[in-house]
């Protein structure tokens, strides 16, 4: 095991970062950390500032404004840092593609680990996406 | 009924600027206006008659540039669309924030959207555009043959 | 001479989930002026909208917004049906209803769980979300996603709710009127939260009026506007309902008005599934040849308020021209007037108070930019100083027994 793997082996806490999103897999995200789902017993936490965070959230098309906030954030993360794109803008741009504001998707913008598509994907979809991502990391 | 009342009542108030007037049923009229009136045709709808402002649509058509003016009659259901037509090449319309808030945003937002100028607007400034489009890019401008 | 402070509230931050600015400029513990910059979240939906047909701007509009996905649909059919004069089925007119209905209870909910986040009460966070889960399992069973139903199309729906699925609808709903009085306990009977919430961020009705605010936001200030009564749609005129409102304008007015209206939303919930029982099964579309040329002014009430869309139409198979306007937009402006004057702990609650809706206003998502000397405080600071104020509360009741 690598100390990169070692990084990322418990408690992995998120920061989330929404773009020119319709505030659906805000919801969703949000929903996952609910009773219901309650992503807090495997340790992983919603924390306000990305400088604490090991798993950066982006979803939502991104437009011509959030890009540089988007590029900012990521600068100031923490590296190594696990980015993953939700839902359908966050991965291509979804139906907001044509727009005169659209600046690519995510993966255009910073590196991405991993995608989890859905229009919003559901809490589940969410989480398989991370333990994916952490078991294969 | 309550929307002809209405219809009457406005007629007498503006009869010279009134250029158009169309009736679809009782809960939807548009009325054509001359721009120069529409600060005293708002400020009747708004004070007198009790109407709320909605919101402002703004266009590019081949006629130049239009506005329709919602304004909402909550007690019958009425939607009044203020509708005025103004110059393609210096669009200008005099601005209604310095009478009710509710206009402030809509007018910031068609400025940067179409590039239409609010005469005497308390404060003009970009509302979206910052970041997003350049200065003097109109986004909801159309090219016509 | 003060110095005054400028204190961010976002544009990302962990509660409000959609990214917005807002500069509170404070002298020591007041805020003396507030300014906000919008457009990180603008996506041009009204140009995308030209570019697409009648039928697919129903799932453009659907994503103006996830939580009122239902409402600018609802609109957006009024208006068309209105340029194309079209009267739906019964049977679509209750379902429209019940959709409708179902999106204001989750939104309401989810509401006063943020609302009890920003107090302080994370115990009301996670309960009101709990709550909330099966309303979405009720939207998943009718119409296979859990939000954005895609259940509008000009001239009816497009999913039938069968007789089959009626029992388990009321089952939920008995079960949510149950958590409703619990969660409407809770809340009314608590001192800490009258003391939080009373005569904070009040709005008074000429500040409605100037502002042209909408929803439960001008009905807690006594302005008793709601366009399901005003220009009745859908099965709203088909069953009883009354609107509610309150007087004082306050956050706790507003929080009383969006509990009450839960029961009245579950009452025509009930009454629509009677409804459908009398209209035969299947009968939800009728076939729309054309839009002819004209203007539409599509108007319905969204949880947060009166949600409007104007289209005109030249008689090809796209708009011209589609103006969207969300509550929000007319409802945030108001903060100018609930947050001056107040103290930085109560400015939240006063800010969530309206249940702002950024997705919806910008149709259209910031680092920030401080001048040195000038103190940053970030959302989680803002969100515990409110906590903190609470809980302060909360000890002078206890040490009061």
């Amino acid at each position: 095991m690598g100390f990169k793997n070692y990084c990322f082996k418990k408690s992995l806490w998120v920061f989330h970062f929404g773009g020119a999103s319709c505030n659906n897999c805000d919801i969703e995200i949000l929903d996952c950390l609910t009773p219901r789902h309650d992503l807090e017993r495997f340790g992983i936490l919603l924390v306000g500032s990305i400088r604490h965070a090991d798993v950066l959230l982006v979803n939502g098309s991104i437009n011509t404004r959030d890009k540089e906030r988007l590029i900012e954030v990521y600068n100031q993360a923490p590296k190594p840092i696990l980015v993953v794109a939700i839902g359908a803008c966050g991965c291509t741009g979804g139906y907001f593609t044509e727009s005169y504001t659209f600046a690519g998707p995510v993966d255009k913008i910073i590196p991405v680990n991993a995608y989890v598509p859905g229009c919003p994907p559901k809490p589940e979809a969410i989480i398989a996406g991370i333990i994916k991502l952490v078991q294969n990391s | 009924m309550d929307s002809e009342l209405t219809i009457e009542k406005f007629k007498e108030e503006f009869k010279s600027d009134i250029l158009e007037i169309r009736v679809k049923n009782q809960k939807r009229m548009i009325i054509t206006v001359n721009p120069d009136s529409i600060v005293n045709v708002a400020e009747y709808l708004y004070r007198i008659a009790g109407f709320r402002f909605i919101i402002a649509s703004a266009l590019h058509t081949k006629r130049g540039f239009e506005i329709h003016y919602h304004f909402s009659k909550d007690i019958s259901g009425l939607i009044l669309n203020v509708h005025v037509v103004l110059d393609r090449s210096n669009p200008q319309i005099a601005s209604l924030s310095n009478m009710f808030n509710a206009s402030n945003w809509i007018e910031r937002e068609m400025h940067e959207l179409l590039g239409i100028n609010f005469l005497n607007h308390p404060n003009q400034e970009k509302l979206i555009s910052e970041g997003n489009w350049a200065e003097g890019v109109y986004p909801l401008r159309k090219e016509f043959k | 001479m003060s110095k005054k402070t400028l204190i961010p509230i976002g544009p990302y931050h962990p509660l409000q989930e959609e990214p917005e600015l807002f500069k509170l400029y404070c002298d020591g513990e007041i805020v003396k002026d507030i300014k906000w910059e919008t457009g990180y979240n603008h996506r041009g939906i009204e140009k995308l909208s030209e570019s697409k047909t009648y039928e697919q701007i129903f799932f453009l509009v659907e994503r103006i917004c996830g939580i009122c996905s239902n409402s600018h649909p609802f609109a957006f059919a009024n208006a068309v049906e209105e340029i194309a004069d079209i009267e739906i089925t019964n049977r679509a007119k209750y379902i429209r209803s019940i959709i409708g209905e179902l999106e204001r209870l989750h939104s309401h909910l989810l509401w006063v769980g943020l609302a009890g986040h920003f107090l302080g009460y994370n115990t009301v966070f996670m309960w009101a979300w709990k709550y909330r889960e099966p309303v979405l399992d009720l939207f998943e069973m009718i119409s296979g996603n859990r939000n954005s139903y895609a259940m509008f199309r000009v001239g009816g729906v497009r999913r039938d709710i069968e007789a089959i699925k009626i029992p388990a609808i009321h089952k939920v709903l008995d079960d949510i009127k149950k958590k409703t009085d619990l969660l409407t306990g809770a809340i009314m009977d608590d001192p800490v939260i009258h003391a939080r919430t009373k005569g904070v961020g009040i709005l008074t009705k000429q500040d409605i009026i100037d502002y042209g605010a909408v929803g439960p936001t001008a009905r807690a200030s006594g302005v008793a506007i709601d366009v399901r009564k005003d220009d009745p749609y859908a099965a709203y005129p088909l069953v009883n309902w009354k609107v509610i409102t309150a007087e004082s304008g306050d956050v706790f007015a507003k929080a009383e008005v969006r509990l009450l209206e839960m029961y009245e939303s579950i009452s025509i919930i009930e009454q629509c599934l009677d409804g459908l029982n009398k209209e035969k099964e299947g009968d939800i579309t009728i076939k729309v040849k054309e839009i002819p040329e004209g203007i539409g002014n599509g108007r319905a009430e969204a949880p947060r308020g009166e949600v409007f869309h104007f289209v005109q139409s030249d008689g090809s198979s796209s708009p011209v021209r589609h103006k969207i306007r969300a509550p929000s937009y007319v409802n945030i402006a108001t903060f100018k007037k609930s947050c001056i004057g107040q103290t930085i702990a109560d400015a939240t609650i006063s800010l969530a108070a309206v249940d702002p809706c950024y997705c919806c206003t910008e149709r259209m998502a910031v680092a920030y930019d401080i001048n040195s000397g000038e103190r940053i405080m970030n959302a989680n600071e803002l969100i515990n100083e409110s906590a903190k104020k609470t809980n302060e509360i909360k000890n002078t009741f206890n040490s009061q027994i």
